[in-house]
């Protein structure tokens, strides 16, 4: 799988990777062949209360994305994930995109085997 | 930047006029009243407000008399027994629809309609203490879980604009939703309780409550003086748990002074209470890692 | 007749209000604990319980050999409770409200009951008096659920044995405080007179006023703070059915555990002409029927 997906704040590859999965301002989906890269907004996410990372997860897998590289992911949306079989690269936040992307293609990002973050959304 | 919330399991326990005098000490950072059903935090800050949202959240399902034809179904299919017979055919009571559009779905004259529901305003403010987002929940609405996790999304992001070190939260009461909602992303929760057996009680589920959550605890006991022995088995608790007791408070009327002149207890000459709050709030700042650096507090240590 | 002590503020006061009133209450009664995030009621009446159990919500379990991932459920669910990702259908348990619509909609039978376990439901009784509570799992979000599991054992005790109950309902004034008092008779707000008290009242009153029950207000700690909440009553014309003075023995014994209708003669005397104003007020008021009942 070349499609993936990170967590963006803005549209471009020195944008910073967004610590929030569901509620990421966006994400950038990079074609790791071509170096194409398309941005999806998710702003509206932002007023959502719940189901924000299954719908980011939905988002992401509708894209084609093979992988997600962002901070922090819930264990709703992490279920969601691994469920569609996307694997999860975490604990990202503070790196540019281009900066995720160099550590990624280098092999420097593990599976995640879980959610690192124990908070939820509200009901 | 750090979030602390304040919680207390048990109402009235003071945690409110408790995060008036923290938002004080603090200094300039950012205030959010999470207690959306029955906030008071704005009572102490006398709130300018800037900017005012209605919050929508959900829907509810209203029949059409001109289109039912009376058949029951929606009410048969109803878990939460919403839909009645009122006199003059069938009515979908407000208070116990829960939203869930089933009735909507199934309806075969396709008579009801399932509009948005409006459940209150929250507002952003600016205070003597800094700025507060805040909301008031209408009435008998909702899901103040949701509205929490939106008060929380717009302190936060106008933390991060300010370059501010710390987001203070007030919480709610008890331990369900709203409150869940109001720890998600939390550095640090201080449970202010009271040596009553519904305080000691109540500490301890919240307690249970946080490390479900995985977030750190310390608790300050309040009113200390009325039940010594009772402040011992909190204070033994804590021990076994390994929460910090990060303060011991006299009962002491001059919170209800303070509130009456809409003023928080720091603010009055010092007392045995507010010179044992700055001790509080110091070893909190330190807990959460605020310690001296950053915007820390102006007159913050004494 | 059912009573439900409500307030707006947390710490008022309805624990007392509810522990005080069921020792003096005399006839049959059940005390009912709906504060099920943080039930205080037992601390007081120290019940010896007779018996416990566990109450379920109802949830989708999919079986994944019959569903072919039609959506209908995911579409139907307000709660974000099933979701399908691709061809993998996936369940939130913990989401879901349990309104049975994911199941009334499979065209293929494919969801079968699960549980999740919201809580506990006990029951017993403290001398005279049947005591019933319940009492909420720790993570668990939504409290109405089990509220009305309780609920719904009050009835087949009133209906058993008869006779009144009296609930302490949960502080606030949003979904679990208005479901509490919505199967009641009579609402008795407990307040305390300073800005904090006054303004949750308010609060609740404007919530409690439109279900069209009779209402009454106890002021709890009187003589502490300032005197907005009795204009309040006078120009609404609400009840004012009791006082309990602010004082610190009152404040101490308290904190000991003590019922607070036990500390004194004057006391509980205060709290048997309580117990007699309610049952006056749901006299009076039984003919109107009420809004949303």
């Amino acid at each position: 799988m070349t499609m993936i997906a990170i967590t963006s704040t803005g549209p471009s590859l020195d944008d910073q990777v967004d610590p929030r999965f569901g509620r990421a301002a966006g994400f950038l989906i990079v074609d790791l062949e071509t170096m194409d890269t398309r941005y999806i907004d998710n702003g509206q996410s932002q007023v959502m209360a719940q189901g924000a990372g299954i719908q980011a997860a939905q988002l992401v897998a509708r894209a084609g994305a093979g992988w997600v590289l962002t901070g922090f992911v819930g264990p709703k949306a992490f279920k969601a994930l691994s469920a569609t079989g996307i694997k999860v690269g975490q604990n990202l936040e503070g790196l540019t995109i281009r900066q995720a992307l160099k550590r990624f293609k280098s092999g420097g990002i593990e599976v995640a085997s879980g959610a690192n973050r124990a908070g939820r959304g509200g009901r | 930047m750090r979030e602390i919330i304040i919680l207390s399991g048990k109402g009235g326990t003071g945690k409110t006029s408790l995060t008036g005098a923290f938002a004080h000490l603090a200094g300039g950072q950012v205030i959010c009243d999470l207690d959306v059903d029955a906030p008071d935090l704005h009572l102490l800050l006398k709130p300018q407000r800037e900017r005012r949202e209605e919050f929508y959240s959900g829907h509810e399902a209203r029949i059409d008399p001109a289109q039912c034809d009376g058949c029951g179904l929606c009410a048969s299919l109803c878990q939460f027994g919403a839909i009645r017979e009122n006199g003059g055919g069938l009515a979908i009571d407000p208070l116990r629809c829960e939203g869930c559009k089933v009735c909507v779905a199934f309806c075969p004259m396709e008579a009801i309609a399932f509009p948005e529901k409006h459940c209150g305003q929250w507002y952003l403010s600016s205070t003597r203490f800094g700025p507060l987002v805040h909301a008031q929940l209408l009435p008998g609405r909702e899901n103040s879980g949701r509205l929490v996790m939106v008060l929380k999304q717009q302190a936060r992001e106008l933390a991060q604009a300010r370059g501010a070190a710390l987001l203070l939260c007030d919480g709610a009461p008890g331990i369900g939703c709203p409150v869940i909602s109001s720890l998600s992303g939390a550095h640090l929760a201080v449970a202010v309780t009271e040596p009553t057996p519904s305080g000691r009680h109540d500490l301890e589920r919240v307690a249970d409550l946080c490390g479900h959550f995985q977030i750190p605890l310390a608790v300050v006991i309040n009113k200390y003086d009325l039940n010594p022995e009772e402040t011992g088995r909190i204070a033994g608790f804590c021990r076994e748990r390994s929460y910090p007791v990060v303060g011991r408070l006299p009962h002491d009327l001059s919170v209800t002074a303070a509130m009456l002149r809409g003023l928080v207890v720091t603010e009055l000459p010092d007392t045995a209470f507010s010179l044992g709050l700055k001790r509080t709030w110091s070893r909190i700042k330190g807990l959460a890692g605020l310690g001296c650096q950053g915007n820390a507090a102006p007159g913050g240590e004494s | 007749m059912i009573a439900a002590v409500a307030s707006g503020k947390g710490g008022t006061g309805k624990t007392t209000v509810t522990a005080s009133l069921a020792t003096v209450w005399g006839g049959p009664l059940v005390a009912v604990d709906l504060d099920v995030e943080e039930p205080n009621l037992h601390l007081f009446l120290r019940p010896t319980i007779e018996g416990r159990e566990k109450a379920h919500l109802t949830v989708p379990v999919v079986d994944e050999a019959r569903c072919n991932c039609c959506r209908a459920c995911a579409d139907l669910c307000q709660f974000a409770a099933i979701s399908v990702m691709g061809s993998v259908i996936l369940t939130f348990p913990e989401m879901c409200h349990g309104c049975g619509g994911c199941f009334a909609v499979c065209p293929e039978k494919a969801l079968s009951c699960g549980q999740r376990e919201l809580g506990e439901i006990s029951w017993g009784r403290s001398g005279p008096v049947d005591f019933l509570s319940g009492r909420l799992r720790v993570g668990e979000a939504m409290s109405p659920p089990l509220m009305r599991r309780v609920k719904g054992r009050l009835q087949q005790m009133l209906g058993s044995v008869g006779g009144d109950a009296i609930i302490d309902a949960p502080p606030g004034v949003s979904c679990p405080a208005v479901n509490a008092v919505l199967d009641s008779d009579v609402i008795l707000l407990v307040t305390e007179p300073t800005p904090f008290g006054f303004y949750d009242f308010r609060l609740a009153w404007q919530a409690f006023a439109p279900l069209g029950k009779p209402l009454g207000v106890v002021v709890n700690r009187a003589g502490l703070g300032h005197d907005a909440v009795y204009r309040f009553c006078r120009d609404q014309g609400l009840p004012l059915l009791a006082e309990i003075p602010y004082d610190r023995d009152i404040a101490a014994a308290y904190a000991r555990g003590r019922i607070v209708a036990d500390l004194s003669p004057e006391l509980r005397e205060t709290f048997l002409s309580l117990r007699g104003k309610i049952g006056d007020l749901a006299r009076q008021c039984r003919p109107r029927k009420a809004v949303h009942a």
